[in-house]
């Protein structure tokens, strides 16, 4: 979610009150957006000299910190969708209109019919190879002081980083259009063909070494480099006189650029995170504004283009008004931008109603619409027509028009429903017999824990000597640490773990956890299956191999499931037995596997073998139990009622089979 | 020690009186602090009763104890003076050395028996002023040495000056039988035992005072995780409330169930890999393995070009970009499944109410409050008609449950439900209102493709499980609360949660 960070006194003063911030909060709640902090200048810079002092002090911040400005910001949280209120003027602006103080503007093209020739921008057709779309517009008479420019370049910055996606999809370039003339090209170039100077540089370069000069020398560029980079040709605008205006998506020429003299220097124009934007120097300055967006995802282009011209078409100087520009594609098909139709969308009340659960008339309806800027006209009956403006690219569906009724009526003013829905509760039987077990294995004195199923490789596997066949765990591909590098396909390295951070308690220690392990199988559709395991462990200065033997007698006689060599378990449908195994992890001659039907082997138990424990920390000797619980989920028919949740079509069919002793118990 | 303890009943038995149990220490040959012990545990019995007697004297330092023989140093320097011609300071500090040569010679001049002549040539000479003296200071010591009070100036000049004597006080006991008074101790039980019943020996004993300032013994059974004990009181609510629990027991996802299926575009930041765990193994899931290939293409339409009423998001929708696989980052990805599995059962549409408690994994670094791993709590209702008035009743009875009874919704966003709302509830303790949940209707954009009937509505509510626990049980490091680090003491001190109670 973008936060925007607006002068408290710029905003009220658009809004045309001075609210509290509790009013103000309340004001936001209303209408879905966040007061998130309320802070100034002086305050954030002052906090960031507080983290920065631990590293070295700063005398230039600090410096910054004491002459800036101590006028209130209001850091207000944005929808990831309405990138219409990433700006002063935004928020205002749906602000005034939600609280009907203002008419929602219309958005308007500059008529062109009066023999005036739109500037063109012609496309080539190497620009395909890399970044194939360009939309253009133009707003005239721009009315500047410092601080709508900041806030003009605070948007573009903003939407660099939400819906540009870091300039990957979209990238935005403005430039003083008195400085270059069309009609414009774009183009596509072998880097070293590209030469000019760039903004905030003062010789020239070719886009080649540029770009090595960025990686090297500038922190907030270089990240954008590697969007072009290994491309054969870069992506570049032209204007008539071959003056470069931008390299898109990295920087602008020096030429076009947007400059103030009065302005502070380091408020230079787009392609460039603005520093801490100053105040005091106003001077107004009128401007012809430029606008380009090039893109490799169009529609994101256009709707890039519509927010900063109807945004920033409030300065112009016929106020709304955006002057076109013609793009023409490599075909020869000529387009004018931006596209600031109204897009029509026709639902009716009663949709509205009764999604809302709500019987207001169409008139009321139009009325709350009105206040979301959507402009609705009533038809025969109950139809309903909205234009939605060019502003509201985030209405995509009816629904989101009935979401704008609900917020204009206010949610909580909307009644409630107790839904008619009559259902059976139900348990997962996995899940119910875990809640099950969980109790038995706290009543048979072991203390639960619940551990990560993230885990290092070496823990999964070299610690628990345990080697890495590479077709058993789940591989994480990105992991922020490297904590986190598989998932656990057993878990007692976690509840070993779990000892050594726990070793001074007084012993024995015993532990348990009912949890998934996870391991690749073809056989379910995305190659991964949980697995319900029991794991327990008992530590203190002997091992107590007999007392986790006890356990697992115990968790059997619990889930019914005799010991096969018991007089009782003839005739018994699934019994288990156990005998010695050779599990690297578990000392020799004092472990042994654990099977169910015939031979399907369900677990492990046995003393931990010393080189674990080290590998663990673990300074005292351990024994553990490992069991898979899902053979063991059937009701009291043996009938197993495991219901996973994805399958291969075709082993679909061998799920739902009895789980009786005729057939091993597959784990 | 026994012998010691009947020599004192004896000795009291006879005497009635024990005038002072100093002397009968004496007496019996040990030394009083021996006696002592057995005094208190005799008068800690009631056998006799003591009544103190304070004691002072003065004793001879270290220091004093060689004096009494040889003298003090201010005599033992004047001894070392020769009459008449005297004698020079360097021949007399090696006569009387150290501590006691210096000690002596400032004593001595201040008693006025020397002088130092300077009226020769070259060094100065000690000489006498007297022709003898008394060791006033030697007799003292000797007084105090034997036991006799010496004056009290002098007495105060000698310890806190000179330091050559120190003050001792102790305590010694008039003794008389107490109302227990016995030749022989009983010792009172500790505890009824068997033995004790058995030959009805009870009757007759005496028991020791119990200690009632300290705890018992804790019992020796285990404990449940309070996350997981609160996961339980979840689970009733839900299960009484008509939901039916969806099986999340399935970790790896692909990215088609988790984001395309829910409306949530390929350029997401969600589905930036700072956000999300992708894997390497298992990589992808072909859409072949499982995913209707009609329901696919319906997917990728409504992301490209809308439909079911929507203008879509208007960009080239990826196969590829479905098909990697990841570790869920919402259970919501496991409803998505069930509502279409919901929509393509045989027969006609049933309504369905469907809730989750289970694990789901975000990209991010470990702190006090985020974990790469937590448990989402998530509940749903799919019908016909269910309107956003059927959500805030949902909610409102969901959440009163957990004794949240005031709550305000908030507009927000989520790609994947429209209305969307955040749950808001006011807390009596805090005095604000807090965010307790996320909640929306899932798009027709979601369900339309899926084949659920038009008129169906989901309506959807999500919460971590983490947060309510950590707040019920006082908990502000998650750390604490999942993973190894946990404290073994918290999980065996905390109380049953009584949500839903």
């Amino acid at each position: 979610m973008p936060t925007v960070g607006v002068n408290r006194d710029k905003l009220f003063e658009k809004l045309g009150k001075a609210y509290t911030d509790e009013e103000f909060d309340q004001l936001c709640f209303e209408y879905g957006i966040e007061l998130d902090d309320v802070t100034s200048e002086k305050e954030m810079l002052r906090k960031e000299l507080a983290s920065t002092v631990a590293k070295g002090a700063d005398s230039k911040l600090a410096a910054e910190a004491a002459a800036a400005s101590e006028e209130v910001i209001y850091k207000i949280d944005i929808p990831a969708n309405r990138y219409d209120m990433l700006c002063v003027e935004g928020i205002a602006r749906a602000l005034n209109i939600f609280r009907g103080t203002q008419a929602a503007p219309q958005y308007r093209l500059a008529d062109m019919a009066t023999g005036k020739q739109p500037l063109q921008m012609v496309v080539k057709p190497e620009t395909a190879l890399v970044r194939p779309f360009v939309v253009c517009a133009v707003l005239r008479g721009v009315q500047f002081d410092a601080a709508r420019y900041n806030s003009f370049i605070d948007l573009q910055d903003k939407l660099h980083q939400n819906l540009c996606r870091q300039r990957t999809l979209v990238a935005i370039g403005t430039h003083d259009l008195s400085t270059i003339q069309g009609p414009f090209t774009y183009e596509a170039l072998p880097p070293e063909e590209i030469k000019f100077i760039p903004l905030k540089q003062t010789r020239e370069f070719n886009a080649k070494e540029l770009m090595q000069y960025y990686l090297d020398n500038d922190q907030k560029l270089k990240k954008f480099v590697p969007i072009i980079q290994s491309s054969v040709v870069y992506p570049v605008l032209y204007d008539a006189n071959r003056v470069v205006l931008s390299l898109p998506p990295i920087i602008n020429g020096a030429h076009s650029a947007l400059a103030f003299g009065s302005f502070p220097a380091s408020c230079s124009p787009s392609f460039h995170t603005p520093h801490s934007p100053s105040t005091h120097m106003i001077t107004l300055d009128t401007r012809d504004v430029f606008i380009e967006c090039t893109a490799t995802d169009l529609t994101k282009a256009k709707i890039v283009l519509n927010t900063v011209v109807t945004m920033f078409a409030e300065y112009a100087s016929t106020p709304f008004e955006v002057e076109p520009v013609e793009v023409v594609d490599v075909l020869g098909n000529k387009t004018l931008y931006p596209d600031l139709s109204y897009r029509s969308l026709t639902l009716t009340t009663d949709y509205v109603n009764s999604l809302l659960g709500l019987q207001l008339p169409g008139e009321e309806i139009v009325k709350l619409l009105t206040k979301m800027q959507v402009a609705a006209e009533l038809g025969d009956g109950k139809e309903l027509t909205v234009r939605v403006p060019p502003t509201r690219s985030d209405i995509l569906h009816a629904c989101d028009v009935a979401e704008d009724v609900a917020i204009a009526h206010g949610y909580n003013n909307i009644p409630k429903r107790i839904p008619p829905t009559a259902t059976q509760g139900r348990e997962l039987p996995l899940n119910q017999l875990t809640e099950l077990l969980r109790a038995e294995v706290a009543m048979a004195g072991f203390t639960e824990v619940l551990t990560w199923a993230l885990v290092s490789r070496a823990e999964n596997f070299e610690n628990m000597r345990r080697p890495d066949d590479g077709c058993t765990a789940v591989e994480i591909g990105n992991p922020a640490t490297a904590e986190f590098e598989v998932c656990r396909s057993s878990l007692l390295s976690s509840a070993l773990k779990t000892l050594a951070a726990n070793k001074d308690n007084a012993l024995p220690i015993k532990l348990f956890e009912v949890s998934d392990a996870i391991m690749l199988d073809e056989s379910r559709s995305v190659g991964a299956r949980n697995e319900r395991r029991l794991v327990a462990v008992y530590c203190a200065k002997e091992s107590g191999f007999e007392i986790i033997h006890g356990l697992l007698n115990r968790v059997m006689d619990v889930l019914g499931v005799p010991y096969k060599e018991d007089p009782v378990s003839a005739g018994a449908p699934v019994t288990y037995h156990w005998s010695p195994s050779a599990d690297p992890a578990l000392f020799p001659g004092r472990q042994a596997a654990i099977f169910t039907g015939k031979d399907a082997q369900v677990g492990v138990f046995g003393i931990v073998h010393p080189e674990v424990l080290a590998a663990f920390d673990v300074p005292y000797p351990v024994s553990a139990l490992e069991l898979n619980l899902e053979p063991f989920v059937f009701n009291q028919f043996y009938e197993s009622l495991l219901e996973p949740l994805s399958v291969v079509p075709a082993a679909a069919q061998a799920m739902k089979v009895l789980c009786d002793h005729q057939r091993p118990l597959k784990t | 020690m026994a012998d010691l303890e009947s020599s004192l009943l004896q000795a009291l038995n006879v005497q009635e009186v024990i005038a002072d149990s100093g002397e009968l220490a004496k007496n019996l040959g040990v030394e009083h602090i021996v006696l002592v012990g057995t005094i208190r545990s005799l008068q800690a019995s009631e056998m006799v009763l003591a009544e103190d007697i304070d004691h002072f004297r003065y004793v001879l330092t270290e220091e004093a104890q060689g004096y009494l023989t040889a003298g003090s140093p201010e005599a033992q320097v004047f001894n070392s003076v020769p009459a008449g011609e005297g004698i020079a300071m360097t021949d007399l500090k090696a006569k009387v050395p150290g501590e006691a040569g210096d000690v002596g010679f400032k004593q001595a001049m201040q008693q006025r028996w020397l002088a130092l002549d300077k009226s020769g040539s070259g060094e100065p000479r000690v000489v006498r002023k007297v022709d003898s003296i008394e060791d006033r200071t030697q007799q003292l010591l000797a007084d105090v040495a034997s036991g006799r009070e010496i004056p009290k100036t002098e007495a105060d000049n000698l310890a806190k000056k000179r330091k050559l004597i120190r003050p001792e006080q102790w305590k010694t006991y008039k003794l008389t039988k107490g109302p227990k008074f016995a030749l022989e101790r009983k010792k009172p039980a500790t505890d009824l035992t068997f033995e004790m019943l058995a030959k009805n020996a009870w009757r007759n004993l005496e028991f020791k005072e119990y200690n009632f300032n300290a705890l018992g013994a804790p019992p020796a059974g285990g404990q449940l995780h309070p996350l997981l004990k609160v996961r339980s009181q979840f689970r009733k609510i839900f299960t009484q409330m008509g939901f039916e629990e969806m099986p999340t027991n399935q970790y790896v996802e692909s990215s088609f169930w988790n984001f395309d299926a829910l409306f949530q575009p390929q350029q997401h930041p969600a589905r930036d890999a700072h956000d999300t765990f992708f894997l390497n193994k298992p990589a992808t899931t072909p859409s072949a393995r499982g995913v209707d290939p009609d329901y696919l293409q319906r997917v990728k339409s409504v992301h490209e070009v809308g439909g079911y009423g929507s203008a879509g998001y208007g960009y080239s929708w990826k196969l590829a970009e479905s098909e990697k696989n990841l570790l869920r980052t919402h259970t919501t990805a496991v409803s998505s499944r069930m509502l279409h599995r919901l929509a393509n059962q045989p027969g006609e549409f049933k309504p369905a109410k469907y809730f989750s408690i289970d694990r789901v994994f975000r990209n991010e670094q470990v702190d006090r409050t985020h974990l790469a791993e937590f448990h989402q709590v998530e509940g749903l209702v799919c019908d016909r008609g269910l309107t956003l008035g059927d959500l805030i009743g949902v909610l409102n009875q969901f959440f009163s449950r957990l004794g949240l009874k005031k709550l305000r919704f908030k507009p927000a966003f989520n790609p994947y439900t429209e209305p969307s709302m955040e749950i808001f509830s006011y807390s009596e303790q805090l005095g604000k209102w807090m965010e307790v949940g996320n909640s929306g209707m899932f798009r027709p954009e979601m369900l339309r493709p899926m084949g659920l009937p038009e008129d169906v509505n989901v309506i959807a509510w999500g919460l971590s499980l983490e947060r309510p626990t950590m707040i019920l049980y006082g908990i502000d490091n998650i750390r604490d609360l999942f993973g190894h680090k946990v404290s073994l003491a918290m999980v065996k001190k905390n109380p049953i949660c009584r949500l839903g109670l």
